[in-house]
Order: C-alpha cells, then sequence, then structure tokens
C-alpha cells in the first residue's frame, strides 16, 4: 500500500504597492517552516527567496498571488501575478538590472538584486512570463 | 559582545526590549539599502544599523534573522513599526550617532562584519 504524503499548502494575497505589509506572505511560511523543526538556514534561504519574490509582485507587478505547498523533504513557492510580465529575462536576471519606480528606492529596494538573490539561494528557480500577461516564479527549497 | 553592552556604547535609547538583552551580537551590518542586506546572507548577523525609517526595514530583519535593528542619526520610528518589531521579537534601538560613528565604535569594540 503506498502511503499517502502529507502536505500542508499555504495561500497568501499580495496587494499592489503596499509597502507597509509587503512580506507578510514570506513571513508566515517562514514560520511554518520553522515550526516544523527545518536547519534555520534552509528556513533562511526559503525566506530571502520568497520575500524577494513577494517583493517583486508587490512592486512590479500591482500584486499577486503566493502558493506555498509543504511536502516532508523540499517546500515550492509559486508567486503568480497579472502584472506586466518581464520582457527580457536574461536581462533582468543581471545584477543591477532594474526598472523599479522611485518610491521602491526610497523604500530601500530597486537594487536589482532580487532575481539573481533568488537564484542563489533557491536549489531550482523558474520564471514564466508572457508580457502583458503576467508573471509566475516557482521556487523549489531541498530540506537537505 | 552582549546586547546591553552595545545599548550603552552606541548611548542608545532601547524602543522595543526583547526578553533577553544579553544576547551575544557577534555581527553586525550598517545599511540603508535593504536591497543589499537582503543579497549578503551569513551564517551569523544579529544586529542591523540603519538610518531608513519604515516597516520594511523590520521585514528585512525578520527574513535575515537579525535580532536587533539599530536606528541612527536619532530617527525614531513610529508606533505601528515598533509593534511590528514586538511581534516579530526583534528588539529596537535609537541612538543620536551617525551611521559612521555608531559602526566605529562597535567595530572599535570588537563586533564584526559580514563575512569576517
Ligand atoms: N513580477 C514581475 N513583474 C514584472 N517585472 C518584474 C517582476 N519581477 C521582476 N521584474 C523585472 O525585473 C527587474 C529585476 O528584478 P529584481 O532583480 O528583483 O530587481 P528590483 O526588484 O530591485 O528591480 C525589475 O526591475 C523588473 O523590471
Ligand atoms: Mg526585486
Amino acid at each position: 500500500m503506498r502511503m499517502a504524503v502529507q502536505t500542508v499548502k499555504l495561500s497568501f494575497q499580495i496587494r499592489g504597492s503596499d509597502f507597509v505589509n509587503a512580506g507578510e506572505a514570506s513571513s508566515n511560511t517562514k514560520k511554518a517552516l520553522s515550526r516544523i523543526g527545518l536547519n534555520p538556514s534552509v528556513v533562511k534561504r526559503a525566506a530571502i527567496a520568497m520575500y524577494e519574490a513577494e517583493l517583486n509582485a508587490m512592486i512590479h507587478a500591482g500584486g499577486g498571488q503566493a502558493d506555498v505547498e509543504i511536502f516532508p523533504d523540499h517546500v515550492v513557492i509559486q508567486i503568480a501575478d497579472r502584472g506586466p510580465g518581464i520582457p527580457d529575462v536574461d536581462l533582468a536576471m543581471q545584477a543591477g538590472w532594474s526598472t523599479a519606480p522611485d518610491i521602491a528606492r526610497e523604500m530601500g529596494f530597486g537594487a536589482g538584486m532580487g532575481l539573481p538573490n533568488i537564484k542563489k539561494h533557491a536549489d531550482d528557480m523558474r520564471i514564466e512570463t508572457i508580457v502583458g500577461q503576467g508573471t509566475t516564479i516557482t521556487i523549489h527549497i531541498l530540506f537537505a | 559582545m552582549k546586547l546591553s553592552e552595545c545599548v550603552e556604547l552606541l548611548k542608545a535609547r532601547v524602543l522595543v526590549r526583547v526578553s533577553d538583552m544579553n544576547i551575544d551580537i557577534k555581527v553586525a551590518c550598517g545599511a540603508d539599502l535593504m536591497s543589499d542586506v537582503m543579497a549578503f546572507a551569513c551564517s551569523s548577523n544579529e544586529m542591523m544599523l540603519t538610518g531608513l525609517v519604515n516597516p520594511q526595514t523590520i521585514r528585512t530583519a525578520e527574513m535575515m534573522d537579525v535580532k536587533v535593528v539599530v536606528f541612527v542619526r536619532g530617527k525614531c520610528p513610529d508606533d505601528s513599526i515598533l509593534k511590528l518589531a514586538a511581534e516579530k521579537e526583534i528588539c529596537v534601538l535609537t541612538t543620536a550617532m551617525p551611521m559612521f560613528t555608531a559602526c566605529g565604535v562597535l567595530y572599535g569594540a570588537g563586533v564584526l562584519g559580514k563575512g569576517e
């Protein structure tokens, strides 16, 4: 008999241009991952990657949705938005490239380090984007 | 160095107290650009000094496992920011010292920078 794999699913709305509440989805996910007793360095990798993606949806895409699925040995974090899409993903992935508005810079962001930072901390990162329709970024973090 | 000793050295006011004011501060960073703080993760970074006052400084600290946020140049965050920090058990200090001086005082007393 196959054992059913227990997974935990979390879902969050991310509001556009909300510099006060952005980060709540990542904060709740970080807490959930800490609670199951994972190594703090794994929790931190997931938190950093998700926070960068959450900020991007908030800043660049008018908000979006975060879906997190926690498996026994890994977590999948998906952030989807219906924003403008990314015309040139290779360019967007370059450290320092940013189209962030002034307000993002005033808030301490917009250095063009977010996407490269997600790539650095994720075990796998995938960007699906269509100009004019939106962007979905999927992040995999392995627990061991 | 103990957090309570950092408070004295910085002549800081404690705006949000945490249950253990004697936690060991080994590594600190100073930045107004949260993107930079996020881009440089290291195993230990207990304190962040900043002149940037907004809720995302607290959230960045949370993601990076930073336990103490020090606002420099006498900046005083509003109650909503202090409440957020308290919820997340992040200690908040404010010092009249400018960034350079505050960092120098701590560094001179043995607190290290990231990656040292
Ligand atoms: N969800 C998104 N929707 C539209 N554009 C995006 C999105 N995420 C990233 N981008 C684009 O990629 C660029 C680089 O992103 P990032 O590396 O996170 O840097 P930053 O957010 O500091 O600009 C952004 O400036 C923006 O042009
Ligand atoms: Mg970004």
